[in-house]
Protein backbone atom coordinates (compact mmCIF):
# COMPACT_ATOMS: atom_id res chain seq x y z
CA UNK A 1 0.00 0.00 0.00
CA UNK A 2 2.86 2.48 0.26
CA UNK A 3 2.12 3.09 3.81
CA UNK A 4 3.76 1.33 7.47
CA UNK A 5 0.68 -0.55 8.81
CA UNK A 6 0.92 -0.83 12.24
CA UNK A 7 -2.24 -3.28 13.61
CA UNK A 8 -2.87 -3.33 17.39
CA UNK A 9 -4.01 -6.67 18.02
CA UNK A 10 -7.05 -6.62 20.25
CA UNK A 11 -8.95 -9.26 17.94
CA UNK A 12 -6.91 -11.94 19.93
CA UNK A 13 -8.16 -10.79 23.17
CA UNK A 14 -9.73 -13.27 24.95
CA UNK A 15 -13.53 -13.62 23.69
CA UNK A 16 -12.19 -12.33 20.29
CA UNK A 17 -12.66 -8.46 20.67
CA UNK A 18 -11.43 -5.11 22.93
CA UNK A 19 -14.46 -5.31 24.57
CA UNK A 20 -13.43 -7.41 27.13
CA UNK A 21 -11.28 -4.26 28.73
CA UNK A 22 -14.69 -2.55 29.29
CA UNK A 23 -16.73 -5.51 30.59
CA UNK A 24 -14.12 -7.06 33.36
CA UNK A 25 -13.69 -3.27 35.15
CA UNK A 26 -17.43 -2.88 35.46
CA UNK A 27 -18.20 -6.75 36.13
CA UNK A 28 -15.60 -6.09 39.16
CA UNK A 29 -17.46 -2.87 39.91
CA UNK A 30 -20.61 -4.40 39.80
CA UNK A 31 -19.50 -7.37 42.46
CA UNK A 32 -17.77 -4.32 44.58
CA UNK A 33 -21.80 -2.46 44.45
CA UNK A 34 -22.91 -5.95 46.05
CA UNK A 35 -24.90 -6.09 42.65
CA UNK A 36 -25.85 -10.14 41.58
CA UNK A 37 -26.87 -9.42 38.08
CA UNK A 38 -25.34 -7.81 34.29
CA UNK A 39 -27.89 -6.17 32.35
CA UNK A 40 -26.37 -5.01 28.78
CA UNK A 41 -27.25 -4.70 24.85
CA UNK A 42 -24.80 -5.82 22.06
CA UNK A 43 -24.44 -5.33 18.46
CA UNK A 44 -22.58 -7.17 16.84
CA UNK A 45 -22.45 -9.48 19.85
CA UNK A 46 -18.86 -9.05 21.01
CA UNK A 47 -20.14 -6.98 23.76
CA UNK A 48 -22.73 -9.58 24.75
CA UNK A 49 -20.00 -12.24 24.88
CA UNK A 50 -17.68 -10.40 27.09
CA UNK A 51 -20.44 -9.24 29.23
CA UNK A 52 -21.36 -13.54 29.41
CA UNK A 53 -17.79 -14.45 30.12
CA UNK A 54 -17.32 -11.73 32.73
CA UNK A 55 -20.70 -12.79 34.69
CA UNK A 56 -19.47 -16.96 34.14
CA UNK A 57 -16.14 -15.99 35.69
CA UNK A 58 -17.61 -14.01 38.70
CA UNK A 59 -20.86 -15.87 39.13
CA UNK A 60 -23.45 -13.27 38.40
CA UNK A 61 -26.35 -13.21 36.42
CA UNK A 62 -26.85 -12.28 32.97
CA UNK A 63 -29.65 -10.66 30.38
CA UNK A 64 -28.14 -9.47 26.87
CA UNK A 65 -30.68 -7.44 24.32
CA UNK A 66 -30.07 -7.76 21.16
CA UNK A 67 -31.99 -6.62 18.50
CA UNK A 68 -34.09 -9.06 16.10
CA UNK A 69 -32.14 -7.75 13.26
CA UNK A 70 -28.30 -8.79 14.88
CA UNK A 71 -30.04 -11.94 16.40
CA UNK A 72 -30.39 -13.19 13.05
CA UNK A 73 -26.78 -11.79 11.32
CA UNK A 74 -24.68 -12.72 14.39
CA UNK A 75 -26.19 -15.85 15.30
CA UNK A 76 -22.65 -17.88 16.45
CA UNK A 77 -22.66 -14.96 18.94
CA UNK A 78 -25.79 -15.74 20.41
CA UNK A 79 -25.20 -18.83 20.76
CA UNK A 80 -21.82 -18.18 22.65
CA UNK A 81 -23.56 -15.87 24.68
CA UNK A 82 -25.85 -19.02 25.66
CA UNK A 83 -23.27 -21.48 25.91
CA UNK A 84 -21.50 -19.04 28.61
CA UNK A 85 -24.73 -18.76 30.85
CA UNK A 86 -26.62 -15.83 29.52
CA UNK A 87 -30.03 -15.30 29.29
CA UNK A 88 -30.34 -12.86 25.44
CA UNK A 89 -33.68 -11.50 25.34
CA UNK A 90 -34.78 -9.75 21.59
CA UNK A 91 -35.45 -6.27 21.12
CA UNK A 92 -38.36 -6.32 18.75
CA UNK A 93 -39.08 -2.67 18.73
CA UNK A 94 -38.31 0.26 16.15
CA UNK A 95 -34.83 -0.40 13.90
CA UNK A 96 -34.35 -3.82 16.05
CA UNK A 97 -31.11 -2.91 16.11
CA UNK A 98 -28.14 -1.47 18.47
CA UNK A 99 -30.21 1.50 19.38
CA UNK A 100 -33.20 -0.57 20.54
CA UNK A 101 -31.39 -3.20 22.24
CA UNK A 102 -29.91 -0.37 24.02
CA UNK A 103 -33.45 1.03 24.75
CA UNK A 104 -34.24 -2.39 26.24
CA UNK A 105 -31.73 -2.82 28.58
CA UNK A 106 -32.33 1.17 30.21
CA UNK A 107 -36.06 -0.38 30.52
CA UNK A 108 -34.47 -3.72 32.22
CA UNK A 109 -32.15 -1.65 34.34
CA UNK A 110 -34.42 1.00 35.70
CA UNK A 111 -36.77 -1.76 37.42
CA UNK A 112 -34.42 -3.87 38.37
CA UNK A 113 -31.30 -1.27 39.81
CA UNK A 114 -31.13 -2.42 43.47
CA UNK A 115 -29.89 -5.91 42.19
CA UNK A 116 -28.73 -5.27 38.97
CA UNK A 117 -25.77 -3.35 37.33
CA UNK A 118 -26.07 -1.94 33.25
CA UNK A 119 -22.87 -3.01 31.39
CA UNK A 120 -22.72 -0.35 28.76
CA UNK A 121 -20.57 -0.95 26.14
CA UNK A 122 -19.74 1.74 24.17
CA UNK A 123 -18.40 4.92 25.31
CA UNK A 124 -21.78 6.74 25.63
CA UNK A 125 -24.90 7.11 27.65
CA UNK A 126 -25.29 8.92 31.09
CA UNK A 127 -22.16 10.02 32.79
CA UNK A 128 -20.25 8.65 34.65
CA UNK A 129 -20.12 5.87 31.56
CA UNK A 130 -18.43 7.91 28.49
CA UNK A 131 -15.84 8.71 31.07
CA UNK A 132 -15.53 5.18 33.04
CA UNK A 133 -15.40 2.99 29.54
CA UNK A 134 -13.25 5.23 28.03
CA UNK A 135 -10.76 4.82 30.97
CA UNK A 136 -10.75 0.83 31.30
CA UNK A 137 -10.45 1.01 27.41
CA UNK A 138 -7.04 3.54 27.19
CA UNK A 139 -4.85 -0.02 28.21
CA UNK A 140 -5.44 0.19 24.10
CA UNK A 141 -3.92 3.63 23.25
CA UNK A 142 -1.31 3.25 26.59
CA UNK A 143 -0.12 -0.37 24.97
CA UNK A 144 -0.05 0.72 21.51
CA UNK A 145 1.76 4.01 22.18
CA UNK A 146 4.39 2.09 24.11
CA UNK A 147 5.20 -0.42 21.21
CA UNK A 148 4.93 2.57 18.66
CA UNK A 149 8.14 3.76 20.49
CA UNK A 150 9.77 0.42 20.38
CA UNK A 151 9.32 0.15 16.84
CA UNK A 152 9.50 3.80 15.26
CA UNK A 153 11.08 5.80 17.88
CA UNK A 154 8.38 7.52 18.21
CA UNK A 155 4.26 8.13 17.80
CA UNK A 156 3.04 7.19 14.35
CA UNK A 157 1.72 9.90 11.57
CA UNK A 158 -1.92 8.70 11.87
CA UNK A 159 -3.99 6.81 14.16
CA UNK A 160 -7.31 5.25 13.16
CA UNK A 161 -10.12 3.05 14.08
CA UNK A 162 -13.88 2.33 13.30
CA UNK A 163 -16.17 3.84 15.33
CA UNK A 164 -19.78 3.24 16.09
CA UNK A 165 -20.63 4.35 19.99
CA UNK A 166 -16.52 4.55 19.85
CA UNK A 167 -15.40 2.52 22.55
CA UNK A 168 -12.22 1.36 20.67
CA UNK A 169 -11.53 4.46 18.81
CA UNK A 170 -11.35 6.43 22.55
CA UNK A 171 -9.34 3.67 23.82
CA UNK A 172 -6.63 4.23 21.30
CA UNK A 173 -6.89 7.46 20.61
CA UNK A 174 -6.43 8.14 24.45
CA UNK A 175 -2.98 7.29 24.09
CA UNK A 176 -2.02 10.14 21.06
CA UNK A 177 -4.73 12.66 21.85
CA UNK A 178 -2.18 14.67 23.70
CA UNK A 179 0.85 14.35 20.70
CA UNK A 180 0.76 15.22 17.36
CA UNK A 181 -0.24 12.00 15.89
CA UNK A 182 -3.14 12.52 13.18
CA UNK A 183 -6.35 10.86 14.77
CA UNK A 184 -9.00 9.29 11.93
CA UNK A 185 -12.37 7.70 13.34
CA UNK A 186 -14.07 5.94 10.83
CA UNK A 187 -18.08 5.66 10.26
CA UNK A 188 -20.15 3.47 8.17
CA UNK A 189 -22.09 5.79 5.81
CA UNK A 190 -25.55 4.50 6.75
CA UNK A 191 -24.73 5.46 10.26
CA UNK A 192 -22.22 8.40 10.21
CA UNK A 193 -22.86 10.33 13.55
CA UNK A 194 -20.60 12.92 12.79
CA UNK A 195 -20.73 12.79 8.97
CA UNK A 196 -24.54 13.18 8.98
CA UNK A 197 -25.90 13.89 12.38
CA UNK A 198 -26.40 17.47 14.10
CA UNK A 199 -26.23 17.83 18.26
CA UNK A 200 -28.81 15.75 20.62
CA UNK A 201 -29.81 14.54 23.32
CA UNK A 202 -30.76 10.39 23.60
CA UNK A 203 -29.85 7.89 26.26
CA UNK A 204 -27.97 10.24 28.14
CA UNK A 205 -25.69 12.40 26.63
CA UNK A 206 -24.99 15.35 24.07
CA UNK A 207 -23.59 14.28 20.64
CA UNK A 208 -23.76 14.38 17.54
CA UNK A 209 -27.16 12.16 16.49
CA UNK A 210 -28.63 11.08 13.15
CA UNK A 211 -32.31 12.85 13.57
CA UNK A 212 -35.17 14.14 11.31
CA UNK A 213 -35.89 17.81 11.53
CA UNK A 214 -38.56 17.11 14.80
CA UNK A 215 -35.83 15.44 16.47
CA UNK A 216 -37.10 11.71 15.83
CA UNK A 217 -33.69 9.48 16.28
CA UNK A 218 -33.22 8.13 12.53
CA UNK A 219 -32.54 4.39 12.02
CA UNK A 220 -28.68 3.78 10.97
CA UNK A 221 -27.91 1.44 8.58
CA UNK A 222 -24.58 -0.71 8.12
CA UNK A 223 -23.20 -4.19 7.43
CA UNK A 224 -21.61 -4.19 10.72
CA UNK A 225 -24.29 -4.88 13.23
CA UNK A 226 -21.18 -3.25 16.21
CA UNK A 227 -21.63 0.27 14.05
CA UNK A 228 -24.85 0.55 13.31
CA UNK A 229 -25.98 2.99 16.12
CA UNK A 230 -26.95 6.56 14.92
CA UNK A 231 -25.65 8.36 17.74
CA UNK A 232 -21.57 8.44 19.27
CA UNK A 233 -20.04 9.02 22.11
CA UNK A 234 -19.91 12.68 23.13
CA UNK A 235 -16.10 12.66 23.75
CA UNK A 236 -15.55 12.04 19.84
CA UNK A 237 -18.03 14.37 19.19
CA UNK A 238 -15.57 16.86 21.32
CA UNK A 239 -12.52 15.88 19.64
CA UNK A 240 -14.54 16.25 16.09
CA UNK A 241 -15.61 20.08 17.12
CA UNK A 242 -12.78 20.61 18.26
CA UNK A 243 -10.46 19.64 15.04
CA UNK A 244 -8.69 17.37 17.40
CA UNK A 245 -9.91 14.07 15.57
CA UNK A 246 -11.43 13.65 11.95
CA UNK A 247 -14.26 11.41 10.83
CA UNK A 248 -14.52 9.38 7.76
CA UNK A 249 -16.92 7.28 6.55
CA UNK A 250 -16.77 4.23 4.21
CA UNK A 251 -19.15 2.53 2.34
CA UNK A 252 -20.16 -1.19 2.54
CA UNK A 253 -19.34 -2.28 -0.62
CA UNK A 254 -15.38 -0.87 0.84
CA UNK A 255 -15.61 -2.60 3.97
CA UNK A 256 -16.19 -5.92 2.55
CA UNK A 257 -13.16 -5.53 0.13
CA UNK A 258 -10.84 -4.37 3.29
CA UNK A 259 -12.22 -7.70 4.98
CA UNK A 260 -10.66 -9.69 2.11
CA UNK A 261 -7.85 -7.57 1.51
CA UNK A 262 -6.59 -8.45 5.41
CA UNK A 263 -7.57 -12.04 5.23
CA UNK A 264 -5.47 -12.51 1.76
CA UNK A 265 -2.39 -10.79 2.63
CA UNK A 266 -1.84 -11.07 6.58
CA UNK A 267 -4.03 -14.20 7.40
CA UNK A 268 -5.82 -12.27 9.98
CA UNK A 269 -9.21 -12.47 8.89
CA UNK A 270 -10.90 -9.05 11.09
CA UNK A 271 -14.14 -8.09 12.02
CA UNK A 272 -16.32 -5.84 10.03
CA UNK A 273 -16.00 -3.19 12.12
CA UNK A 274 -12.38 -3.01 11.86
CA UNK A 275 -12.77 -3.44 8.22
CA UNK A 276 -14.04 -0.15 8.36
CA UNK A 277 -10.59 1.83 9.40
CA UNK A 278 -8.96 -0.91 6.90
CA UNK A 279 -11.06 0.94 4.53
CA UNK A 280 -10.16 4.13 4.79
CA UNK A 281 -7.07 3.15 4.95
CA UNK A 282 -6.70 1.73 1.35
CA UNK A 283 -8.58 4.32 0.31
CA UNK A 284 -7.08 7.09 1.29
CA UNK A 285 -2.82 5.12 0.43
CA UNK A 286 -2.11 7.82 -1.93
CA UNK A 287 -2.44 10.47 0.84
CA UNK A 288 -1.17 8.33 3.41
CA UNK A 289 2.10 7.17 1.23
CA UNK A 290 5.60 6.71 2.98
CA UNK A 291 3.39 7.66 6.35
CA UNK A 292 3.03 5.10 9.67
CA UNK A 293 -0.56 4.42 10.49
CA UNK A 294 -1.80 2.43 13.42
CA UNK A 295 -5.12 0.83 13.05
CA UNK A 296 -6.72 -0.54 16.13
CA UNK A 297 -7.58 -3.78 15.18
CA UNK A 298 -10.67 -4.22 17.59
CA UNK A 299 -11.79 -7.63 17.22
CA UNK A 300 -11.40 -11.13 15.11
CA UNK A 301 -13.50 -11.92 11.90
CA UNK A 302 -15.06 -15.35 13.14
CA UNK A 303 -18.66 -14.07 13.76
CA UNK A 304 -18.52 -12.34 10.71
CA UNK A 305 -17.84 -15.32 7.94
CA UNK A 306 -21.11 -16.46 8.02
CA UNK A 307 -22.97 -13.25 6.94
CA UNK A 308 -19.73 -12.97 4.70
CA UNK A 309 -20.05 -16.25 2.75
CA UNK A 310 -23.46 -15.18 2.01
CA UNK A 311 -22.39 -12.06 0.17
CA UNK A 312 -19.09 -13.62 -1.12
CA UNK A 313 -19.48 -16.48 -3.70
CA UNK A 314 -16.69 -19.60 -2.16
CA UNK A 315 -13.58 -20.08 -4.50
CA UNK A 316 -13.64 -16.60 -6.68
CA UNK A 317 -17.41 -17.39 -7.83
CA UNK A 318 -18.89 -14.56 -9.51
CA UNK A 319 -22.25 -13.93 -8.09
CA UNK A 320 -21.44 -10.48 -5.75
CA UNK A 321 -18.20 -11.41 -4.87
CA UNK A 322 -16.83 -9.99 -8.39
CA UNK A 323 -18.46 -6.59 -7.69
CA UNK A 324 -17.31 -5.52 -4.17
CA UNK A 325 -13.61 -7.42 -4.38
CA UNK A 326 -11.41 -4.48 -4.14
CA UNK A 327 -11.66 -2.17 -7.07
CA UNK A 328 -15.11 -0.58 -7.48
CA UNK A 329 -14.65 -0.48 -3.63
CA UNK A 330 -11.68 1.48 -3.87
CA UNK A 331 -12.34 4.14 -6.39
CA UNK A 332 -14.17 6.27 -4.09
CA UNK B 1 -39.43 34.97 40.32
CA UNK B 2 -43.05 34.83 40.44
CA UNK B 3 -44.65 32.65 43.78
CA UNK B 4 -48.43 32.57 41.66
CA UNK B 5 -49.17 29.19 40.64
CA UNK B 6 -49.59 28.34 37.13
CA UNK B 7 -53.19 27.44 35.82
CA UNK B 8 -52.30 23.48 36.70
CA UNK B 9 -51.55 23.95 40.15
CA UNK B 10 -54.22 26.43 40.37
CA UNK B 11 -56.66 24.07 39.57
CA UNK B 12 -54.94 20.94 41.61
CA UNK B 13 -55.14 23.00 44.48
CA UNK B 14 -58.49 23.88 43.69
CA UNK B 15 -59.45 20.29 44.16
CA UNK B 16 -57.43 19.35 47.16
CA UNK B 17 -58.95 22.11 49.22
CA UNK B 18 -62.44 20.91 48.25
CA UNK B 19 -61.20 17.54 50.22
CA UNK B 20 -61.16 15.85 46.67
CA UNK B 21 -58.52 13.86 44.77
CA UNK B 22 -56.94 14.91 41.60
CA UNK B 23 -56.83 12.97 38.49
CA UNK B 24 -54.64 13.15 35.29
CA UNK B 25 -55.58 10.80 32.61
CA UNK B 26 -52.36 10.48 29.74
CA UNK B 27 -53.32 10.10 26.11
CA UNK B 28 -50.32 10.13 23.28
CA UNK B 29 -50.88 12.80 20.69
CA UNK B 30 -51.61 11.67 16.99
CA UNK B 31 -53.11 8.62 17.76
CA UNK B 32 -56.17 7.81 16.36
CA UNK B 33 -58.90 10.05 17.15
CA UNK B 34 -56.60 11.76 20.47
CA UNK B 35 -58.40 15.12 20.42
CA UNK B 36 -62.05 13.51 20.48
CA UNK B 37 -60.28 11.53 23.69
CA UNK B 38 -59.10 14.63 25.32
CA UNK B 39 -63.08 15.98 25.43
CA UNK B 40 -64.07 12.87 26.61
CA UNK B 41 -61.60 12.54 29.58
CA UNK B 42 -62.00 16.52 30.21
CA UNK B 43 -65.95 15.69 30.26
CA UNK B 44 -65.49 12.38 32.27
CA UNK B 45 -63.65 14.40 35.18
CA UNK B 46 -60.81 14.62 35.00
CA UNK B 47 -58.78 17.51 36.66
CA UNK B 48 -55.74 18.46 34.16
CA UNK B 49 -54.83 15.96 31.16
CA UNK B 50 -51.31 15.00 30.30
CA UNK B 51 -50.78 14.82 26.41
CA UNK B 52 -47.36 13.43 24.97
CA UNK B 53 -45.83 14.36 21.97
CA UNK B 54 -44.45 11.26 20.78
CA UNK B 55 -40.88 10.13 20.47
CA UNK B 56 -39.01 7.20 18.63
CA UNK B 57 -37.51 6.49 21.48
CA UNK B 58 -39.25 6.44 24.76
CA UNK B 59 -37.21 4.96 27.43
CA UNK B 60 -39.74 5.46 30.41
CA UNK B 61 -42.82 3.51 28.68
CA UNK B 62 -43.25 0.54 28.36
CA UNK B 63 -44.62 -1.75 25.58
CA UNK B 64 -48.20 0.33 25.04
CA UNK B 65 -47.27 4.00 25.38
CA UNK B 66 -44.06 2.94 22.92
CA UNK B 67 -46.70 1.37 20.44
CA UNK B 68 -48.61 4.01 20.74
CA UNK B 69 -46.02 6.53 19.79
CA UNK B 70 -44.53 4.28 17.08
CA UNK B 71 -48.34 4.86 15.65
CA UNK B 72 -48.63 7.77 15.49
CA UNK B 73 -45.58 8.52 14.20
CA UNK B 74 -46.11 5.89 11.64
CA UNK B 75 -49.43 8.67 10.70
CA UNK B 76 -46.96 11.73 10.49
CA UNK B 77 -47.72 13.63 13.60
CA UNK B 78 -44.98 16.03 14.28
CA UNK B 79 -44.44 18.79 17.47
CA UNK B 80 -45.85 21.25 15.90
CA UNK B 81 -48.81 19.60 14.71
CA UNK B 82 -49.90 18.52 18.18
CA UNK B 83 -49.44 22.12 19.73
CA UNK B 84 -51.59 23.14 16.68
CA UNK B 85 -54.26 20.93 17.63
CA UNK B 86 -53.97 21.61 21.29
CA UNK B 87 -54.42 25.34 20.79
CA UNK B 88 -57.63 24.93 18.79
CA UNK B 89 -58.84 22.77 21.86
CA UNK B 90 -60.88 24.24 23.89
CA UNK B 91 -62.34 21.28 26.51
CA UNK B 92 -62.36 23.34 30.20
CA UNK B 93 -58.80 21.60 31.74
CA UNK B 94 -55.34 23.07 31.66
CA UNK B 95 -53.10 20.80 29.99
CA UNK B 96 -49.80 19.52 30.06
CA UNK B 97 -47.49 17.97 27.45
CA UNK B 98 -45.16 15.27 27.97
CA UNK B 99 -42.05 14.39 25.69
CA UNK B 100 -38.23 13.94 25.91
CA UNK B 101 -35.76 16.58 25.71
CA UNK B 102 -34.63 15.46 22.02
CA UNK B 103 -37.95 16.84 20.61
CA UNK B 104 -37.93 20.60 23.19
CA UNK B 105 -33.79 20.63 22.02
CA UNK B 106 -34.20 20.49 18.52
CA UNK B 107 -37.25 22.44 18.26
CA UNK B 108 -35.11 25.00 20.80
CA UNK B 109 -35.86 25.47 24.33
CA UNK B 110 -37.17 29.40 24.18
CA UNK B 111 -39.45 28.65 21.08
CA UNK B 112 -40.62 25.81 22.42
CA UNK B 113 -41.73 27.37 25.97
CA UNK B 114 -43.47 30.17 23.90
CA UNK B 115 -45.34 27.90 21.45
CA UNK B 116 -46.58 26.20 24.61
CA UNK B 117 -47.88 29.68 26.00
CA UNK B 118 -49.35 30.73 22.67
CA UNK B 119 -51.31 27.47 22.59
CA UNK B 120 -52.82 27.78 26.00
CA UNK B 121 -50.94 24.75 27.03
CA UNK B 122 -50.02 25.08 31.15
CA UNK B 123 -47.15 22.73 31.67
CA UNK B 124 -44.27 20.90 30.15
CA UNK B 125 -43.37 17.11 31.68
CA UNK B 126 -39.34 15.63 30.13
CA UNK B 127 -39.08 12.49 32.00
CA UNK B 128 -35.57 12.21 30.74
CA UNK B 129 -34.53 15.57 31.89
CA UNK B 130 -32.87 15.15 35.23
CA UNK B 131 -32.89 17.93 38.05
CA UNK B 132 -29.47 18.85 37.63
CA UNK B 133 -29.79 19.40 33.69
CA UNK B 134 -32.79 21.19 33.94
CA UNK B 135 -32.01 24.93 34.25
CA UNK B 136 -32.38 25.93 30.95
CA UNK B 137 -35.34 24.30 30.29
CA UNK B 138 -36.77 25.82 33.67
CA UNK B 139 -35.74 29.42 32.96
CA UNK B 140 -37.34 29.33 29.45
CA UNK B 141 -40.67 27.94 31.04
CA UNK B 142 -40.48 30.29 34.09
CA UNK B 143 -40.18 33.47 31.61
CA UNK B 144 -43.05 31.91 29.62
CA UNK B 145 -44.80 31.26 32.25
CA UNK B 146 -44.91 27.56 31.72
CA UNK B 147 -44.75 24.84 34.32
CA UNK B 148 -42.15 22.29 34.58
CA UNK B 149 -43.38 19.08 36.24
CA UNK B 150 -40.68 17.49 37.71
CA UNK B 151 -40.27 13.44 38.35
CA UNK B 152 -39.11 12.01 41.96
CA UNK B 153 -38.03 8.70 41.72
CA UNK B 154 -38.42 5.92 44.62
CA UNK B 155 -34.84 5.87 44.90
CA UNK B 156 -34.06 9.67 45.33
CA UNK B 157 -32.59 10.26 48.84
CA UNK B 158 -35.12 12.68 50.74
CA UNK B 159 -32.12 15.28 50.42
CA UNK B 160 -33.05 14.95 46.77
CA UNK B 161 -36.31 14.91 47.28
CA UNK B 162 -36.56 18.14 48.53
CA UNK B 163 -34.94 19.61 45.66
CA UNK B 164 -37.04 18.55 43.14
CA UNK B 165 -40.26 19.25 45.14
CA UNK B 166 -38.21 23.25 45.34
CA UNK B 167 -37.82 23.67 41.39
CA UNK B 168 -41.12 21.56 40.21
CA UNK B 169 -44.24 23.80 39.09
CA UNK B 170 -47.53 22.38 38.76
CA UNK B 171 -47.48 19.41 40.98
CA UNK B 172 -44.49 16.85 41.42
CA UNK B 173 -45.02 13.55 39.56
CA UNK B 174 -44.22 10.88 42.19
CA UNK B 175 -42.90 7.27 40.29
CA UNK B 176 -44.84 4.84 41.92
CA UNK B 177 -42.55 2.06 41.31
CA UNK B 178 -38.57 0.98 40.21
CA UNK B 179 -39.92 0.38 36.27
CA UNK B 180 -42.05 1.60 33.22
CA UNK B 181 -45.09 2.52 32.25
CA UNK B 182 -47.41 -0.13 32.31
CA UNK B 183 -50.22 -1.74 34.11
CA UNK B 184 -49.75 -3.61 37.06
CA UNK B 185 -51.85 -6.56 38.71
CA UNK B 186 -51.47 -4.75 42.25
CA UNK B 187 -50.18 -1.59 43.14
CA UNK B 188 -46.75 -1.70 44.25
CA UNK B 189 -46.05 -0.66 48.05
CA UNK B 190 -43.46 1.80 46.98
CA UNK B 191 -46.58 4.27 45.22
CA UNK B 192 -47.64 4.29 48.62
CA UNK B 193 -44.21 5.06 50.51
CA UNK B 194 -43.34 7.49 47.57
CA UNK B 195 -46.46 9.85 48.09
CA UNK B 196 -46.10 9.63 51.86
CA UNK B 197 -42.43 10.58 51.47
CA UNK B 198 -42.88 13.69 49.08
CA UNK B 199 -46.15 14.81 51.57
CA UNK B 200 -43.57 15.31 54.42
CA UNK B 201 -41.28 17.13 52.31
CA UNK B 202 -43.79 19.65 49.86
CA UNK B 203 -47.04 21.64 49.94
CA UNK B 204 -46.72 21.39 46.31
CA UNK B 205 -49.82 18.73 45.06
CA UNK B 206 -48.41 15.23 44.98
CA UNK B 207 -49.39 12.58 42.45
CA UNK B 208 -48.62 9.21 41.60
CA UNK B 209 -48.39 7.95 38.11
CA UNK B 210 -46.48 4.43 36.61
CA UNK B 211 -48.14 1.47 37.73
CA UNK B 212 -51.92 3.16 38.82
CA UNK B 213 -53.80 1.35 36.11
CA UNK B 214 -56.98 0.74 37.61
CA UNK B 215 -59.94 2.80 39.86
CA UNK B 216 -58.87 0.66 43.16
CA UNK B 217 -55.03 1.39 42.52
CA UNK B 218 -55.85 4.81 42.20
CA UNK B 219 -57.81 4.91 45.17
CA UNK B 220 -55.31 2.80 46.97
CA UNK B 221 -52.88 5.68 46.47
CA UNK B 222 -54.82 8.48 46.58
CA UNK B 223 -55.23 7.70 50.28
CA UNK B 224 -51.70 9.59 50.56
CA UNK B 225 -51.33 11.22 47.25
CA UNK B 226 -53.50 14.16 46.38
CA UNK B 227 -54.10 12.39 42.81
CA UNK B 228 -52.90 10.24 40.21
CA UNK B 229 -51.24 9.75 36.59
CA UNK B 230 -52.75 7.02 34.56
CA UNK B 231 -51.21 6.84 31.60
CA UNK B 232 -51.02 3.08 30.14
CA UNK B 233 -54.76 2.08 30.78
CA UNK B 234 -56.09 5.37 28.74
CA UNK B 235 -53.85 4.24 26.38
CA UNK B 236 -54.86 0.54 26.04
CA UNK B 237 -58.43 2.02 26.05
CA UNK B 238 -57.97 4.40 23.34
CA UNK B 239 -56.21 2.41 20.74
CA UNK B 240 -58.78 -1.21 21.52
CA UNK B 241 -62.26 1.22 21.61
CA UNK B 242 -61.53 4.68 21.10
CA UNK B 243 -62.66 8.26 22.69
CA UNK B 244 -66.08 6.91 24.02
CA UNK B 245 -64.46 4.09 25.96
CA UNK B 246 -61.63 6.48 27.27
CA UNK B 247 -64.55 8.76 28.57
CA UNK B 248 -66.13 5.71 30.17
CA UNK B 249 -62.74 4.56 32.11
CA UNK B 250 -62.28 7.91 33.36
CA UNK B 251 -65.51 8.70 35.07
CA UNK B 252 -64.81 4.77 36.34
CA UNK B 253 -61.94 6.63 37.99
CA UNK B 254 -63.41 9.81 39.07
CA UNK B 255 -65.98 7.64 40.92
CA UNK B 256 -63.38 5.84 42.96
CA UNK B 257 -61.51 9.02 43.61
CA UNK B 258 -64.84 10.54 44.56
Amino acid sequence: MGLRLLLKREDLNHTGSHKINNVLGQALLAVRMGKTRLVAETGAGQHGVATATAAALLGLECVVYMGEVDMERQALNVFRMQLLGAEVRSAVSGSRTLKDAINEAMRDWVATVESSHYCLGSVMGPHPYPWMVRELHRVIGDEAREQCRQLLGSDPDVVTACVGGGSNAIGIFSGFVDGDAALVGVEPAGGAAIGRGVPGVVHGSKSFLMQDEHGQVLEAESISAGLDYPGIGPEHSHLAAIGRARYESVTDDEVVAAFELLSRTEGIIPALEPAHALAWVSRARGELAGQSVLLNLSGRGDKDVDQMMGRLAPDGGSSGGGSSNGDDGRSG
Amino acid sequence: MSTEPGALEAALRARRSQGGKALVPYLTGGLGDWQAGLAAAADAGADAIEVGIPFSDPVIDGPVIQEANDRALADGITPLAVLDALGRLDIGVPLAVMTYYNIVFRFGLERFASVLAERGVAAAILPDLPLEETGPWAEAADAAGVETVLLAAPTASDERLGRICARTRGFVYGVGLLGVTGVREELASSAVVMAGRLKQVTDVPVLVGVGVGTPEQAEEVCRVADGAVVGTAMVRRMMDEGPAAVGELVGRFRRALD
